[in-house]
């Protein structure tokens, strides 16, 4: 029994029979909410947002399924590359990329318009993963051990910074520290990296950030202060918010969303405009999604046998979390306005597609968690 | 190493679940926030969503009419069709204005207009691009308008005033508020809306305005209006319609009676004050103001010697010159200091101390008593009579004529004539009074000064011994006059003089008057004359001998008090005519005729003469 419990499933059949339905199904909620908001946001109309979302969606399911069935070993064997490309894009896009809305985050490849920065949140997870679960255990807090994450993470985190993308790096970041933290990183040397940041931020916060990154954290702490100027996406959000109420305006009812007070009301504030549509009910109903998402990757990967898969898993989640945390945090007028979209929610297609393949990784991780690829294998085994 | 990995692995879990608590504990933080926006603060957010999702236009009322004593429009509103151009919804400008240019005629300059006016505005704000276009180019625009994106037909209400100049300074006329009347007061900042600039529309401009209405609209965040709630708004509330004394036909006849000269008349009932005519030559059509009077036009008005930006019956102050010798005389009169029959030998002049006095007829007019120093206009009984009176007493009687302060008319802008004595002159110069300012204070010169309106109404109290005061507005009330307190016999007596300036031979008017031209109505006159330059010997010398040979702004003004009927007094009309030479030339006739034309308008006439009960008249 055990024996069979404990066995790696083989072949198509098989493999399906292990997916995590309830996962999908979350998933399938929040795209679906997605196509519902972005439906609205349209006026009523499939066109522009709604239809081409929902073709997305319906592509990145697919690909996600695909990424499911694959086995832990060739995505070990892909980390590393994956990686390496992710960064050689960066660095194209540093060189020759395309300038929207003032930062350089945009790259042109033949049809396809794409940001590397999104790739990079999953090919750094993968890199660390595998590093980790190549690392003898007691080598983790040697110098090889440390240095060797912080370049993973730092050489992306400076370029998407630069271009400048403060919001995901902050991602970047995050779930890179949380992936060192989880292999295993001793107390002490978080406790001096926690004393570190503690004098490098605020330096960073004086010398490290443009003027309107600087302005927006500053209009947080106090948004009313300027209610026409930088505040007033935040405090616009709020009334959106409030003036829903218990139970919401109605779909399609939002008057701050279809008046236009409501900026980037497809994008960022997409939460907002749901908030003000659905209130309170459907903004908490939104959160417990997302909740039981996170639940379900965190009971996956400590299910898992393998480091690389438990790495990633977390990994992935976490970059997830900070999207919604963020996003949300930032609408409801907790956290400064940084451009980090609603997964699966909000319009935008390379959000998409990162965070559905790392859905497929986390799939996939459940599917083959019983699996033990060998540690301190070649750069590409 | 096993064991190793176990420890890992309770770590990993450890720490995994450590972070799974963190963020649940997060979900919580955003839940408390959500709660807190949508279900606690949910009130305020729903207000402010309001404030945003609503607003209030401004509907500008209408103005008040303003009508004359029988209903006739002095001030109405017209309709003025406009074309207003959205250059949002306009598209490609240029082209737009072009398209428009098909159907409205316009030239180069009017098309940068639009498109520079266009450029400026804010996208949704509509631009006028036409006002006050006839009516067939604006049914054209109307039927095309379909074609015409972002192209607007509208109608609005501009000011007018039908009688055009000859209203224009009593009336006034409207202009948007200036920036810093406006304020912050949304209705005077209206694009629409007017405000009374002179006149009376600034005088009674509370009345006349009313109150606005407001339009309830959905706005989007870009200001743009969505929809209109009319359920939900308030009409804007007509301003008054404000009812005059003045009768639009004999102002219009009397401004015509003045065409071609710089002259003022103005025309009362004796009995009640009702100004029936007030008007200054020349005038200003108001009707220019309203829609923006161009620089030249504007410059023409201020640079006309005649002044006709000047309000001449209001604020033009003139010595009355010999009309005042009837006060002069009620004063004497009154005093006891003279006898009415009492004979003065007027030998052409007299001497006072080392200073000649000259009467106007060089030769003199020999012994004349009170009746015939009126009639003849004698200015040395009056320079004896000054004598016995002092300036005092002239003083007091000229204020109870009504000379002196400012009368309370209702408009703004009434100047104070001057009527001097003893203490304004030492306050004024410092210097004590002088006998011969006496004396020629008595003729109506010197210090004196008075306003044409204040003419007409020290003729109107002589005609009705009441003391009427001017009464411009139909729509207000007026206690009824309060007699003079003079005595019957002198009013009759100075009243039978003046009859016989016009009606006797060797009264002043009787050569170019002779009557008032209307059968078995008779008037009552004086003439004054005041000068201002006097012919120097050199000149004499070189020929100049008479006003017409001087400069057209050196001869001497000219006016005229007159009344009728003179037996049964009802209408007074007072002319100035400014350098129009002797009373009894340019101004006698425009009054006489003013007073003819109104006493031909007035029914009773008609009928069998009733001595009106005059202190009843009022309202």
């Amino acid at each position: 029994m055990a024996v069979f419990r404990d066995a790696v499933p083989r072949g198509f059949r098989a493999k399906l029979y292990e997916l995590n339905w309830a996962l999908v199904l979350l998933l399938v909620l929040l795209g679906c909410a997605g196509i519902g908001m972005l439906y609205s946001v349209g006026e009523g109309s499939w066109d522009p947002w709604a239809i081409r979302h929902a073709t997305r969606f319906a592509l990145g399911m697919s690909m996600m399924l695909v990424v499911a069935l694959f086995p832990p070993r060739f995505w070990m064997g892909m980390a590393y590359p994956i990686y390496l490309g992710a960064l050689g894009l960066l660095v194209g896009v540093e060189l020759f990329g395309l300038t929207i809305q003032g930062a350089q985050r945009w790259i042109d490849i033949g049809p396809i318009r794409m940001q590397p920065s999104e790739i990079m949140k999953v090919a750094v997870v993968l890199a660390l993963a595998r590093f980790y679960h190549d690392l003898p255990a007691d080598k983790v807090n040697g110098p090889f051990g440390l240095l060797t994450p912080l370049f993973l993470i730092g050489a992306p985190a400076a370029l998407i910074l630069h271009q400048p993308d403060l919001g995901t790096t902050v991602l970047l970041v995050a779930s890179g520290a949380v992936i060192v933290f989880l292999s295993g990183l001793s107390w002490k040397i978080i406790a001096a990296g926690a004393g570190a940041a503690a004098v490098g931020i605020p330096l960073f916060l004086r010398f490290g950030l443009e003027d309107y990154q600087r302005a927006r954290i500053m209009t947080f702490l106090n948004p009313e202060a300027d209610p026409m100027g930088a505040g007033y996406h935040i405090l616009q959000s709020k009334i959106a918010l409030g003036s829903g109420g218990f139970t919401g305006r109605g779909y399609m009812e939002g008057t701050q969303s279809h008046l236009n007070y409501l900026p980037e009301k497809q994008t960022d504030f997409i939460f907002t405009m749901l908030g003000e549509e659905f209130g309170f009910v459907g903004g908490i109903v939104i959160l417990l999604i997302y909740a039981l998402v996170l639940a379900n990757a965190v009971a996956i990967a400590t299910s898992c046998k393998s480091k690389f898969l438990r790495l990633t898993v977390m990994g992935i989640a976490t970059t997830f979390a900070l999207y919604v945390f963020i996003n949300t945090g930032m609408v409801t007028g907790m956290l400064p306005v940084v451009g980090v979209p609603l997964p699966l929610i909000s319009y935008g297609g390379t959000v998409m597609m990162t965070v559905l393949f790392g859905f497929g990784l986390i799939l996939g991780a459940h599917i083959h968690r019983h699996a033990e690829p060998p540690q301190g294998a070649g750069l590409f085994g | 190493m096993r064991i190793d990995k176990q420890e890992q692995e309770t770590i990993f879990t450890r720490r995994a679940l450590l972070l799974g608590g963190g963020g649940a504990a997060v979900f919580l933080a955003l839940g408390a926030r959500l709660y807190t926006l949508q279900v606690l603060e949910s009130a305020r957010y729903r207000t402010l969503s309001e404030n945003n999702q609503f607003n209030f236009l401004l509907t500008p009322p209408s103005r008040g009419r303003i009508l004359d004593r029988n209903g006739a429009i002095i001030a109405d509103n017209r309709d003025s069709y406009r074309v207003l151009l959205v250059p949002e919804q306009a598209g490609d400008l240029e082209a737009a204005i072009d398209r428009l240019g098909e159907v409205v005629p316009m030239t180069p300059g009017t098309r940068t207009r639009i498109l520079d006016a266009a450029r400026r505005a804010p996208g949704f704000r509509a631009v006028t691009a036409f006002e006050d276009l006839d009516w067939e180019t604006f049914a054209a625009v109307n039927l095309n308008a379909p074609d015409l994106a972002g192209v607007i037909p509208d109608v609005a209400e501009v000011r007018r005033y039908p009688s055009g100049p000859a209203f224009g300074h009593l009336i006034g006329y409207v202009q948007p508020a200036s920036e810093e009347v406006a304020g912050d007061d949304p209705l005077l900042r209206h694009p629409g809306f007017r405000i009374g600039r002179a006149g009376v529309e600034v005088a009674r401009d509370m009345d006349l305005r009313g109150s606005a209405g407001s339009l309830k609209v959905e706005v989007n965040a870009h200001g743009r209006v969505i929809r209109e709630l009319p359920e939900q708004s308030v009409q804007p509330t007509a301003g008054e319609d404000i009812q005059m004394t003045v009768d639009a036909a004999v102002q219009n006849f009397a401004y015509e009676r003045l065409a071609g000269e710089s002259a003022a008349a103005v025309a009362m009932d004796v009995r009640t004050g009702d100004v029936l005519a007030l008007c200054s030559a020349p005038g200003f059509d108001p009707n220019l103001f309203v829609t923006g009077i161009s620089t030249a036009n504007f410059q023409a008005l201020q640079n006309n010697e005649r002044r006709p930006l000047f309000n001449k019956a209001l604020q033009g102050t003139y010595p009355p010159a010999s009309t005042f010798k009837a006060v002069v005389a009620l004063a004497g009169l009154e005093a006891g200091v003279i006898r009415p029959n009492e004979r003065v030998v007027c030998r052409g002049s007299i001497r006072l101390g080392d200073r000649d006095f000259h009467c106007w007829r060089r030769g003199g007019h020999g012994p004349v008593n009170m009746r015939d120093a009126v009639k003849t206009s004698c200015d040395v009984y009056f320079y004896e009579l000054a004598q016995r009176l002092g300036i005092e007493r002239i003083h007091d009687m000229a204020l109870r004529f009504g000379l002196g302060p400012a009368p309370e008319l209702g408009v703004p802008g009434v100047r104070d004539g001057l009527v001097p004595n003893e203490q304004w002159k030492r306050a004024r110069f410092g210097q004590p009074w002088t006998t011969g300012e006496t004396l020629i204070s008595a003729i109506g010169q010197g210090f004196m000064l008075a306003s044409p309106l204040q003419m007409a109404i020290m003729t109107a109290r002589i005609a009705s011994g009441l003391q009427v005061s001017p009464r411009l507005y139909a729509d207000r009330g007026n206690p009824a006059p309060p007699s003079m307190g003079i005595a019957e016999d002198h009013l009759a007596l100075i009243r039978d003089a003046l009859h016989a300036v016009v009606h006797e031979p060797g009264g002043t008017s009787h050569y170019s008057l002779g009557g008032l031209g209307v059968e078995g109505v008779e008037m009552a006159g004086k003439t004054g004359s005041s000068q201002v330059y006097s012919i120097t010997a050199a000149e004499r010398a070189a020929g100049v001998r008479s006003q017409d040979d001087l400069p057209w702004r050196l001869r001497d003004h000219g006016m005229f008090v007159c009344y009728a009927p003179h037996d049964r007094p009802r209408y007074a009309v007072a002319t100035v005519v400014e350098h129009g030479g002797g009373g009894s030339r340019a101004a006698a006739r425009p009054a006489r005729d003013i007073l003819r034309f109104i006493i031909e308008r007035d029914p009773s006439r008609a009928g069998p003469y009733v001595q009106a009960p005059a202190s009843t008249e009022a309202g």
